[in-house]
């Protein structure tokens, strides 16, 4: 089960020699993953360091500048449009709309993924039944506490069924109870074979993944579970591990031994 | 010597929202102290009372011995404030907005320079960049700095470490207390609980109330039960079972184990080991390790959170 060597009928994500420039800037210098299907997968960097703009390709909403990467078996040159209707992605900032109530918000990501009416009902019922929020359906968004909002944003995010979630630093100033409520929707999704793409700056976190990996000035420093990833550097804690590779300056090993 | 800040039964509400209701506490002169706690706890509307920014419903508070509503304009000057919000000019270079803020309170950046030089230093290779172009990390390099600018005599930094990488965020808890030892006091807020290692008192925030106030290891030590770590090949199928067990407290993620608490607080931690461990080779689970580990600030947070909110409840 190691990196990059997963059978190829089972990966979601795939990226080869991944590269995106911005002028003479290298924001993606050709990386290579593979992510699994029912996978949590952790993308871990430094700001700056190309989460985003690597997240933003992936996701259908950037071309990159050279290499290949498929999405849910979609390619990310020529079939944007799918990929973006076959994966679901929520964001800390932006997920739901404040000034609608829960359902409405329900209805109108239904909608845009071109849901029945009735899968939109049925789907909605079973989510707010898993989820505790029955009583919360016609509460407008703003009014929930923002552990809630993140748990029906994550939810809605999965209501199109889609293989894939990318998850943007979805838990960011929440508070540490739910925190862990919310991860334990996402080992929920994973166990039902969803694809978990996630961002995160709490370095616990790191270490409830299945693998991670950690970016480092445009390449993939290092790639693997936690207990290899701390085990290759010697360190008892991602936190260690995440230190080391983004500023090597400070540490012995300068660059490392990434791949 | 006369405490930094001083906190009396502090109310404060937005219509029908209490962001803060009752708060007291105490922050003494020179020290690191951390408010600890997740978004829409209050901590930033405590700040902003403390900076003169905002008024108290009820109860009172004090900065460098002066009421922060009455000695509103004299206290402006003495205090230096960094709202959670990036509120520089992100148009204006690195050099610009210092300057800028310098000239807000009389002074220039050479003037000041020896006492901004830790954080320059790091800055001054960006002099000409837009502050809008900075990454996380150096972004909050240069709000402080420029909160530094006129000398305060105490910091109010306002979750300076949100959104911040893990590494760029250890350099600035770092910068932190190199200012702090030089009899500087800072008052900080942060939604990380690991980060109330680095401070020398903190008070864990949530709902407007405080749950406690303590050194870090107070905090911690506070827990009052035994906790173990729970380990297995299926963490996701141990947490399951974990909630199933009739005799769990409490069964959280935390880094690669799984803390737990037993309800039986009467019972030998030995033979709450044996039991849980029992259950779990029971449910199938394999390769189970469980092992007493020392209770951290955030099993605190989550205790005592766990309880205020259990009060309202059917406990």
């Amino acid at each position: 089960m190691s990196a990059g060597a997963a059978d190829a009928a089972d990966v979601t994500i795939r990226a080869k020699e991944l590269t995106r420039t911005f002028g003479r800037f290298i924001a993606v210098d050709h990386i290579s993953f593979d992510v699994r299907g029912g996978e949590v997968f952790g993308f871990l960097g430094a700001n700056g360091a190309g989460k985003t703009t690597a997240i933003r390709m992936l996701t259908g909403l950037l071309k990159p500048s050279a290499g290949q990467a498929t999405v849910a078996g979609f390619d990310v040159y020529r079939q944007s449009e799918a990929i973006k209707r076959h994966i679901g992605y929520m964001s800390q900032r932006f997920s739901l709309y404040e000034d609608l109530t829960v359902y409405e918000n329900i209805q109108l990501y239904g909608g845009i993924y071109d849901l029945s009416n009735r899968q939109i009902r049925d789907r909605a019922e079973n989510m707010l039944q898993r989820l505790g929020f029955r009583d919360a359906a016609a509460a407008l968004v703003r009014s929930l506490p923002l552990g809630w909002r993140q748990k029906l944003a994550f939810s809605v995010a999965l209501l199109h069924q889609p293989r894939i979630v990318f998850l943007d630093e979805p838990t960011s100033g929440v508070d540490p109870i739910t925190r862990r409520q919310f991860w334990e929707l996402i080992y929920e999704a994973a166990a039902a074979g969803t694809t978990v793409f996630v961002t995160t700056h709490y370095m616990d976190e790191a270490e409830y993944c299945d693998r991670i990996s950690i970016m480092v000035d445009g390449k993939i420093g290092a790639i693997g579970t936690p207990s290899e990833l701390k085990s290759r550097f010697g360190t008892d804690s991602v936190d260690e591990v995440f230190v080391r590779l983004a500023r090597p300056t400070s540490s012995s090993a300068p660059g490392g031994t990434a791949q | 010597m006369t405490d930094a800040v001083v906190v009396q039964d502090v109310v404060k509400r937005f219509g029908t929202t209490t962001a803060l209701s009752g708060v007291s506490c105490t922050v003494r002169t020179g020290e690191l102290f951390g408010f600890i706690g997740p978004d829409g706890a209050g901590k930033t509307t405590l700040f902003r009372i403390l900076a003169t920014l905002l008024v108290p419903d009820k109860g009172r508070a004090a900065v460098l011995g002066e009421d922060v509503v009455a000695a509103m304009w004299r206290l402006r000057s003495r205090i230096g404030y960094m709202p959670g919000r990036f509120s520089l000019y992100p148009d204006l270079s690195v050099e610009e907005n210092l300057r800028f803020f310098a000239s807000v309170f009389g002074t220039t950046i050479a003037a000041e320079r020896e006492r901004i030089a830790p954080i320059y230093t790091q800055l001054e290779p960006f002099r000409t960049r837009r502050a809008g172009a900075l990454s996380g990390g150096m972004k909050q390099k240069l709000a402080l700095c420029c909160a530094l600018v006129h000398r305060p005599e105490i910091l109010f930094l306002d979750e300076p470490t949100t959104g911040v990488d893990a590494v760029s965020r250890r350099e600035f808890w770092d910068l932190l207390t190199s200012l702090t030892s030089g009899g500087l006091t800072a008052v900080v807020s942060t939604p990380y609980m690991d980060e109330a290692d680095r401070c020398d008192r903190v008070a864990l925030v949530q709902h407007g109330r405080l749950l406690a106030v303590d050194t870090p290891a107070g905090v911690a030590a506070s827990f009052g039960r035994p906790l173990m770590a729970v380990r297995s090949g299926e963490r996701y199928a141990t947490l399951k079972a974990l909630r199933d067990y009739e005799h769990t407290n409490s069964a959280y993620p935390f880094g690669e184990s799984i803390h737990f608490t037993d309800k039986r607080t009467d019972l030998p931690e030995q033979t709450q080991q044996q039991e849980v461990r029992a259950f779990l080779s029971a449910r199938g689970l394999v390769n189970i390790s469980v092992a007493p580990t020392p209770p951290t600030v955030e099993d605190t947070f989550m205790a005592r959170m766990g309880a205020s909110e259990a009060n309202g409840s059917t406990a």
